[in-house]
């Protein structure tokens, strides 16, 4: 169970959006909609733990992220705007050491193909990263979030530069970790539409947030 | 938590393998560094002898410091920086890693390099394995000083030259003891006290700069 209560966020002294709350259960998804500058990165980073709330907390099983953070960040995982590729290395030796970082040494290679093949680009494996394109760039990125299990994604504008063989590859792998009982809180930019009716959307606009 | 640590490291070191140029600067630098001093002072082999010391220590001090701008600024760029971050590896534990990392890159060349030069500059015999237990010791220190400078100086307009002024003065102290240390071996007095106060220095930057670092990272990334 992951929570918000009364969150605020400050960003270079100017009021994001407050007063904003809401409950995840496990298997739970919550899509931010809203138009760019309306917080939605900022809230995801304040999820991650990369940004302190002006005021409220985030609280995962009622106990306040902000008192083990540690903990917290075993329990994420966060896809942002910047793929975090390395141009000179392959695209399996990029996702091996997230791996080895988040799943430690043993199968590590092991995890990290099966999670290429989960996004398409099994066969791009010995490539160097700088000959990818867009859409092959967020598919490794996104590769990440399978190399170790966590409970919590959170996913900046996922399905930009995204093809719809990876739209729909995302959307499988969204569906099997909600269905593990993970949960997952996901950004779209203004023009895209969840393609379901979501339980949750959140709509963030500047300082007066609805849910 | 180690193979996390011992992965980062790995990672750094392949990156700059691969990348070379970046590497190799620092040590290309240090070599046209010291090969300008008999050039602009004169082949006379007294002068230089004197002044041997001094010159290796400054040149490698500035070319430690040259490479530095980049320890973390690409990760900071790529977002690798905050994916690290978010890693179950403390941020303590990648600075350190990588500040290792850059040492093997970078310092360990120059300790290689830096007999060559010596002879160029016609340093005293005598003073050779000073010479390069002075380096052993201040390298690793230079690199550990700067990554603090180098965090701090993340997302700022020419960081490079910023960096300088923020890490120079606190390069002194190696300085003045590793100069000591060299040239109390050509005198014939005894190096050790000066060794031991650079090793003194190098345990202190151990301890105290992977929290420095690994907050104004934090800094950085908010």
């Amino acid at each position: 169970m992951f929570s918000a209560s009364a969150l605020a966020c400050v960003r270079g002294e100017r009021a994001v959006f407050a007063g904003l709350s809401f409950t995840l259960a496990p298997g739970g998804a919550l899509v931010l909609v809203g138009a760019n500058g309306a917080g939605k990165s900022s809230l995801l980073r304040l999820m991650a733990g990369l940004l302190k709330p002006a005021a409220g907390h985030l609280a995962w099983d009622g106990a306040d992220i902000a008192d083990d953070y540690e903990a917290h960040r075993r329990r994420l995982r966060y896809v942002g705007h910047a793929d975090a590729l390395k141009p000179a290395l392959s695209v399996l030796e990029n996702l091996r050491s997230w791996s080895v970082l988040w799943g430690g040494r043993g199968g590590a290679a092991e995890r990290a193909e099966a999670a290429l093949e989960a996004f398409g680009i099994g066969r791009l494996r010995d490539v160097p990263a700088r000959y990818l394109s867009a859409g092959q760039r967020r598919r490794l990125a996104l590769s990440r979030l399978l190399v170790a299990p966590a409970p919590l994604w959170l996913l900046d504008e996922p399905r930009t530069a995204l093809d719809v063989d990876a739209i729909a590859r995302l959307d499988r792998e969204v569906q099997r970790h909600r269905q593990a009982g993970g949960l997952v809180v996901m950004a779209l930019h203004g023009g895209e539409r969840p393609r379901r009716p979501r339980r949750s959307i959140l709509r963030t606009r500047r300082r007066r947030p609805v849910i | 938590m180690l193979s996390g640590f011992l992965e980062v490291m790995r990672r750094d070191v392949r990156l700059a393998v691969r990348q070379g140029m970046d590497s190799l600067m620092a040590v290309v630098f240090f070599v046209i560094a010291c090969v300008l001093f008999p050039l602009g002072v004169g082949p006379e082999p007294q002068t230089l002898a004197r002044i041997a010391s001094g010159i290796l220590c400054v040149a490698a001090l500035l070319a430690a410091m040259l490479s530095l701008e980049r320890l973390f600024q690409a990760d900071y760029e790529d977002g690798t920086l905050e994916q690290v971050a978010l890693s179950p590896l403390p941020l303590e534990a990648v600075v350190v890693a990588k500040v290792a990392a850059h040492w093997l890159v970078t310092g360990l060349p120059l300790i290689a390099a830096s007999p060559v030069l010596a002879i160029l500059l016609q340093l005293d015999a005598k003073s050779y394995p000073a010479l390069l237990a002075a380096l052993a010791l201040t390298t690793p220190t230079l690199s550990l000083i700067g990554a603090v400078g180098a965090a701090l100086v993340l997302g700022a307009r020419r960081g490079g030259v910023l960096l300088a002024l923020l890490v120079l003065p606190l390069y002194i102290p190696e300085l003045i003891f590793a100069v000591a240390a060299i040239d109390a071996a050509g005198f014939g007095y005894p190096v050790q006290p000066h060794l031991l106060l650079l090793a003194g220095l190098l345990v202190a930057a151990v301890v105290l700069v992977p929290w420095t670092a690994a907050a104004a990272l934090r800094q950085a990334l908010a």
